[in-house]
């Protein structure tokens, strides 16, 4: 008598649809109690990217948002993927943490393999593989800058796996009024001053006219060689000045009743 | 011109058109238009104050744009929600003060404004203002008033109130330091007007920092015996 032996199937590539099953099940239930679900915290956001003559400056405001309210003041949005590549990231927060972490790591060990420094491209490609194989439902919306041995280049990568190669590339929910400024004022082959000047005013645009995206503006210099990793770059909102005080005086919280517990430790 | 795929059958030869049946399109006669109100009375005065940010979505429409209305020289009425309301709604409550002056030969109370909006907004109780109003001002007796109101006309005099999309950051804080809760062992001051005109810039600043429709200014409607009085105060506008 042969014992009957299972073997076990291993997902090769796609999208993996085991938990949406239970994950509705778990909302029914969360729902039948009267409370809701946590909605993703989604960034809100304004990022952007210029290629200039000596390399590319990437910027990113610092507001998380979850649904209306401020999650977060001052966060990160430029992630580093390699010592010449950097990443900013727009749409879901932890979307973008995860997906730039997961390609910087790949990248590190694919540069220990080629023994070279690694390229734009190959992170572009790595990204949008993953995010196509998702389909979408990792909402991640990148912008991908970097300088390697083929010269400075600039990507937008949007959640669907699309990319494009541009010149001056923004996303988020103030993209347009970033774009407006670069439709405005880029030109090809701009000094080092000029193009952080133009990032600045970028994100500073969608920072005042766009309420997913507000607080300072981070910048990221890279050249061939160099990364000058501005954060802040610029301060446009500080926080107003309370004028009265309310620190609490000793006994303000009533404690009623005392409770001593002896607790025994053996060494 | 392109054809989608979906007029083709089969066969490869086009679909004969049908009728799907009635289709439903959304339309919302709403908007949000955001922004705060507060209001706050004392032992003889009362403060309305509201941000000045007109907003819709993720957009701005207006940094300038406050939600105080003057109704008389003793009240005033601060409205937020979607904005075509509150225009409407503040028309008509003025058209009705003046129908009232020009019967009883006086300018209504506080009390008697509030309990007309009251009958106004249940006028529309099924298709509702969509506005959040707070009424504040000086009563009878030249007592502060501060009466809230929710959008189908329920409504109840108070000490402070706070309406509006930042209302729920701003009104535990409001409970703590003008209505003294979850504190023990403190001395419970009657409130002044320079230590409420501070409170009051100082909890909007605060809500400016977290609520994205809350900011850019903040008008302070300080009403006394002697008159209403505006100060402005700049905030966030990002």
């Amino acid at each position: 008598i042969m014992a009957t032996v299972s073997v076990c199937q291993y997902h090769r590539g796609g999208f993996s649809f085991e938990n949406c099953k239970r994950n509705a099940l778990l909302e029914a239930d969360i729902n039948k109690l009267g409370f809701s679900s946590p909605a993703a915290r989604k960034t809100g956001t304004t990022i952007c990217g210029v290629v200039y003559k000596d390399g590319v400056v990437l910027g990113a405001d610092t507001r998380a948002t979850e649904g209306m309210v401020v999650a977060d003041k001052n966060c990160s949005k430029i992630h580093y993927i390699s010592p010449n590549v950097y990443c900013c990231g727009a749409g879901t927060a932890a979307d973008t943490e995860m997906t730039t972490q997961i390609i910087s790591s790949n990248l590190e060990l694919h540069s220990l393999s080629t023994g070279r420094l690694p390229r734009v491209a190959t992170a572009n490609r790595m990204l949008k593989q993953m995010l196509f194989r998702y389909q979408g439902y990792i909402g991640a919306a990148l912008v991908l800058g970097g300088v390697d041995s083929t010269g400075p280049q600039l990507y937008s990568i949007y959640p669907h796996g699309s990319t494009d190669k541009l010149p001056y590339v923004t996303m988020g929910s103030g993209s347009l009024a970033a774009m407006a400024v670069f439709e405005d004022r880029y030109r090809p082959n701009m000094e080092e001053e000029e193009a952080k000047r133009l990032v600045r005013d970028a994100i500073a645009a969608g920072i005042f006219n766009d309420l997913g995206s507000g607080s300072n503006i981070d910048l990221c210099v890279i050249t061939k060689g160099k990364v000058d990793y501005l954060r802040p770059h610029d301060v446009a909102n500080k926080k107003g000045v309370r004028t009265g005080n309310y620190r609490y005086k000793h006994g303000t919280t009533d404690d009623t009743t005392h409770h001593t517990l002896t607790c025994f430790f053996p060494l | 011109v392109m054809i989608s795929a979906r007029a083709y059958g089969d066969n490869g030869k086009m679909k004969e058109y049908h009728y799907t049946g009635p289709v439903e399109h959304k339309f919302s006669p709403y908007a949000f238009n955001g922004g705060t109100v507060l209001a706050v009375a004392g032992e003889d005065f009362a403060l309305v104050a509201s941000d000045t940010r007109l907003s819709e979505g993720y957009s701005i429409h207006s940094r300038d744009s406050p939600k105080c209305y003057k109704l008389t020289d003793t009240t005033v009425i601060g409205c937020s929600g979607f904005h075509g309301d509150c225009l409407t709604l503040t028309k008509i409550i003025e058209a009705r003060l003046k129908m009232y002056k020009h019967s009883n030969n006086k300018s209504m109370t506080s009390g008697a404004i509030a309990a007309m909006l009251s009958t106004i907004l249940y006028g529309k109780r099924f298709f509702p203002y969509y506005v959040y109003n707070i009424i504040g001002g000086l009563d009878e007796e030249g007592r502060g008033a501060v009466y809230s109101f929710d959008p189908v006309g329920s409504y109840q005099r108070d000490t402070y109130k706070a309406g509006g999309s930042a209302s729920a950051m701003l009104q535990p804080l409001l409970d703590n330091q003008i209505g003294f809760k979850n504190m023990e062992n403190v001395e419970q001051l009657p409130l002044t007007l320079e230590k409420a005109v501070q409170l009051v810039k100082d909890v909007f600043i605060s809500a400016a920092e977290r609520d994205v429709y809350t900011g850019d200014a903040l008008k302070i409607c300080i009403i006394t015996k002697e008159g209403i009085r505006e100060e402005i105060v700049p905030l966030r506008k990002d």
